[in-house]
């Protein structure tokens, strides 16, 4: 999982969403088609074309106050339209730790 | 302990005042985040994953137990009810909110803890011996001058926007427990022909993408000439280091750019220039007496060697299993150093729970003066025990999940947080480690296979010391799949070496059956039951590993 | 961009010269450091003040034959993780004695003014103007310092040392 958080040049090869953390508490976020932001991936705009891609992110990137390091992130969707994270990584990011935490929460 | 006096608390509250300032500024929009990354990185917040995560400088790995209890106290309170040790005497926690991170800050202010410096482009919690001051055969305690080092480095005006972080680490025994030739500046405390204390000082070492070994720039620095000396270092760093590629910023890649005699010199004409004109940093005995007489020592009892409840506890094989890894020489006789081990079978390595801390602090005050040790190897130490209390210190760390008997040996494995936790990460470090535990938990296997490092990192970066682990396992990525690298044959201490590549990647799955291979070849290979893993690597080479471990695969 | 200098905001005296624009007789101007080194003899001796803008991967050498004829001396942070001036700063300070205005220029932050104001600058071409009024705030946030430059602040060594020294004496 080479870290995203570089993204030079934008290039999507398929469903894609923009994710951030959300400044004051850190969490998982997605951006919405509302301009907005939401702790579930249901909820986040999905891309198709880099194009798109390209102006989501600006979008989202502009709202510094809001949301740090926000990046493209590729996605799966089901046949039954549900999103799934189409990596490890944001796998990991959106259904945390692959280990039991030391402290069940 | 090291007392910190009002000079010290004054200015650890002014730095959480300016953070709760920086934050505010932060949330309120006045900062981007492209300027506030620094300075929170400065103060030892990082963004991965799934959260904020906060790193703590624990000086010179010396905790007292009210210190600990505040750690608890922050896990509990402001995380989910644990912390983790790293490679680097800190503790993280993963899930701080920003906007309490500075309340969090100002508990721990309250016992003199910090996150000064902890991350960022500055010099970073400078590190030592975790037997410091306790250790037998030691020149003198290091912590003295890991203080003075760890004073002069704190906010330093000229050094605190470096090309690249900058570590020290700083040992005064035969034995360099504080792996000081990987880092950026490693300083051996020994005596002159003359009786003299100073240093040996290393420059250049350094893991991640490019690793090498320290290499010595100066055989001796007087101990009054050590700041001054240093910050010629960091001087010609601070101007010369690259800055246009972050990957080739740290001082290793100046050193080994300019050759260390060049860069020698240039350090050299520095100093004299600065010895010259400038007198403001030569140490003077009084300063040192004063940094020492703050650190104290416990008032030992005259005990006997080998104490009553010893020997009836030498019956028992738990016990005696127990006592031969984690219980070691302490320089007063009666007394011994007890290595904790934070790698119980399956669990995360270094990870502590908030109860644990609590179980420990108090353990700590009842049998070792109120005082524990965080070393590299992300296990825990209580430095002063007195040996007739071993059996009950034992009993009681077992209840709390802390007398795993496996310190130093195979299932004693330095991870790093990987693709969990890690927003740099290839790949996941914490399961390949539960995973090896799992197979090595056999404690007669572990005892026959006797001392092994395993270190594994997520990534190049290689905050699990991958390239000095006897066994190094390094997390990359191969089409978007976790693969991982193997080396063997490196080690941390004073003979440090870099470990070499035994073959190709091997995926996740199959990472713990080459280990096992690995360890098997060893087994087989090994000139005598004494001789260490690393010393049969050192003498037949990696090749006779190569064929037995990848000639079925 | 707002000037703080001893502490205060105030008006700039010193214009910008280009590097192709001609040099006038009178006035105080700031030039480039190709432009001074190109005839710095001249360039040090004319009529009006004369600083230079000295960037911060130029060896200080040339520059230090002609300190104290320079009415400024200003340093660059291209960004604010750029720490190079911090150490020219010092240099010109402490080892070459140098006593006319020394102004930080570039990414000049709020963050930052301590740490400069100890590495020996003394004006500071502000990027925000809220930075700039929260100046005498900000440099007042510590008061105790870890080590020797030459602001003389006294160390908190020293003044552990001035402590014992003050109990020892008395009876
Ligand atoms: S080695 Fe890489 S993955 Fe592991 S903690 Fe360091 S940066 Fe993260």
């Amino acid at each position: 999982m080479t870290s995203p958080l570089e993204q030079k040049k934008i290039k999507i090869t398929g469903p894609s969403v923009v994710t951030a953390n959300r400044t004051w508490d850190g969490i998982v976020i997605y951006r919405t088609a509302r301009q907005d932001w939401s702790a579930k991936l249901s909820d986040a705009a999905i891309v198709r074309t880099s194009d798109e891609a390209r102006a989501l992110l600006a979008e989202s990137v502009a709202d510094d106050v809001g949301a740090v390091g926000a990046y493209i992130a590729p996605v799966e969707i089901k046949e039954s339209g549900k999103i799934k994270p189409g990596n490890l990584r944001e796998h990991i990011r959106l259904q945390g730790v692959t280990i039991d935490l030391p402290v069940p929460a | 302990m090291y007392a910190y006096d009002e000079l010290d608390r004054t200015l650890i509250n002014e730095r959480v005042e300016e953070f709760r300032d920086q934050v505010k500024r932060r949330l309120s929009g006045e900062l981007t985040e492209d300027e506030f990354k620094m300075l929170r990185l400065q103060n030892g917040v990082y963004l991965q994953l799934h959260a904020y995560m906060f790193r703590i400088a624990i000086p010179y790995g010396t905790l007292s137990s009210e210190q600990l209890r505040r750690l608890a106290h922050v896990a509990r309170r402001y995380d989910r009810g644990y912390g983790h040790f790293t490679t680097r005497q800190n503790i993280q926690f993963n899930w701080i909110k920003l906007a309490e991170l500075p309340d969090a800050l100002g508990d721990l202010a309250e016992v003199g803890i910090h996150a000064m410096q902890t991350s960022g482009n500055n010099t970073r919690n400078v590190t030592s011996d975790q037997w410091a001051g306790v250790a037998p055969g030691e020149i003198e305690d290091p912590r003295i001058w890991s203080e003075l080092i760890r004073q002069y480095t704190t906010l330093h005006p000229e050094f605190s926007f470096l090309p690249r972080k900058f570590k020290f680490a700083i040992t005064a025994s035969p034995h360099d427990r504080a792996a000081i030739k990987i880092h950026d500046i490693g300083l051996r405390l020994h005596r002159n022909a003359e009786g003299e204390t100073g240093f040996e000082v290393l420059v250049g070492g350094g893991l991640g993408r490019t690793p090498f070994i320290g290499k010595t720039i100066k055989p001796f620095v007087h101990g009054r000439d050590l700041l001054s000396y240093v910050e010629a270092i960091l001087r010609v760093y601070n101007q010369y280091g690259r800055r246009d590629n972050i990957y080739k910023a740290r001082i290793k890649i100046l050193v080994h750019e300019l050759g260390i005699d060049k860069f020698a010199k240039e350090v050299e004409d520095e100093w004299q220039e600065m010895r010259d004109s400038d007198t403001a940093l030569t140490l003077d005995d009084a300063m040192i007496e004063d940094i020492r007489s703050r650190f104290t020592y416990p008032a030992y009892e005259k005990l006997p060697h080998t104490p009553e409840e010893l020997k009836k506890a030498a019956h028992d094989p738990l016990f005696e299993r127990w006592r031969k890894n984690s219980v070691s020489t302490h320089k007063v006789q009666g007394y011994a150093i007890v290595t904790l081990s934070l790698k119980p079978v399956g669990g995360p390595p270094g990870d502590a729970t908030a109860d644990q801390m609590d179980a420990l602090a108090d353990l700590a005050d009842k049998y070792s003066f109120g005082e524990i040790r965080v070393g590299h190897e992300q296990n825990l130490a209580l430095p002063h025990v007195a040996k007739r209390d071993l059996p009950a210190l034992w009993n009681a760390l077992d209840k709390i999940g802390l007398a795993t008997p496996n310190v130093n040996l195979v299932s004693d494995i330095i991870a790093c947080p990987g693709l969990d936790y890690c927003s740099l990460a290839n790949a996941r470090s914490i399961p390949i480690a539960q995973e090896l535990t799992r197979r090595f938990a056999n404690h007669e296997t572990a005892d026959l296979i006797g001392r092994l490092h395993i270190n594994i990192s997520g990534c190049i970066n290689a905050c699990g010391h991958h390239h000095v682990g006897h066994i190094g396992i390094l997390g990359v990525e191969k089409n978007g799949e976790e693969f991982y690298q193997i080396t063997i044959g490196g080690r941390a201490d004073e003979n440090a070496e870099l470990g070499a590549l035994i073959g190709p990647a091997v995926p996740y799955g199959e990472v713990a059956d080459v280990v096992e291979d690995i360890v098997e070849a060893y087994l087989a290979l090994r000139a005598r039951p004494d001789e260490l893993f690393v010393d049969t690597v050192k003498r037949l080479g990696v090749e006779p590993f190569r064929e037995r471990v990848y000639a079925t695969r | 961009m707002p000037l703080v200098k001893d502490g205060k905001i105030t008006g700039d005296e010193f214009i910008h010269v280009a590097d192709d624009a001609e040099v006038p007789g009178g006035g105080a101007i700031l030039l480039s450091s190709t432009r001074f080194l190109g005839d710095p003899e001249a360039l040090s001796r004319r009529a009006g003040k004369t600083g230079v803008i000295w960037p911060n991967n130029r060896d200080l050498d040339d520059l230090v034959p002609y300190l104290d004829r320079l009415a400024v001396v200003a340093l660059v942070f291209p960004t604010f993780r750029d720490g190079r001036a911090y150490s020219q700063a010092r240099l010109l300070r402490e080892r070459h004695n140098y006593r006319g205005e020394l102004r930080a220029t570039g990414q000049v932050l709020r963050d930052q003014f301590l740490f400069m104001l100890r590495a020996g600058f003394d004006s500071f071409e502000v990027k925000k103007p809220a930075d700039a009024e929260a100046f005498a705030i900000t440099v007042k946030r510590y008061s105790v310092f870890y080590q020797p430059t030459g602001d003389g602040r006294m160390t908190a060594l020293h003044r552990r040392m001035m402590l014992r020294h003050s109990e020892s004496a008395s009876p």
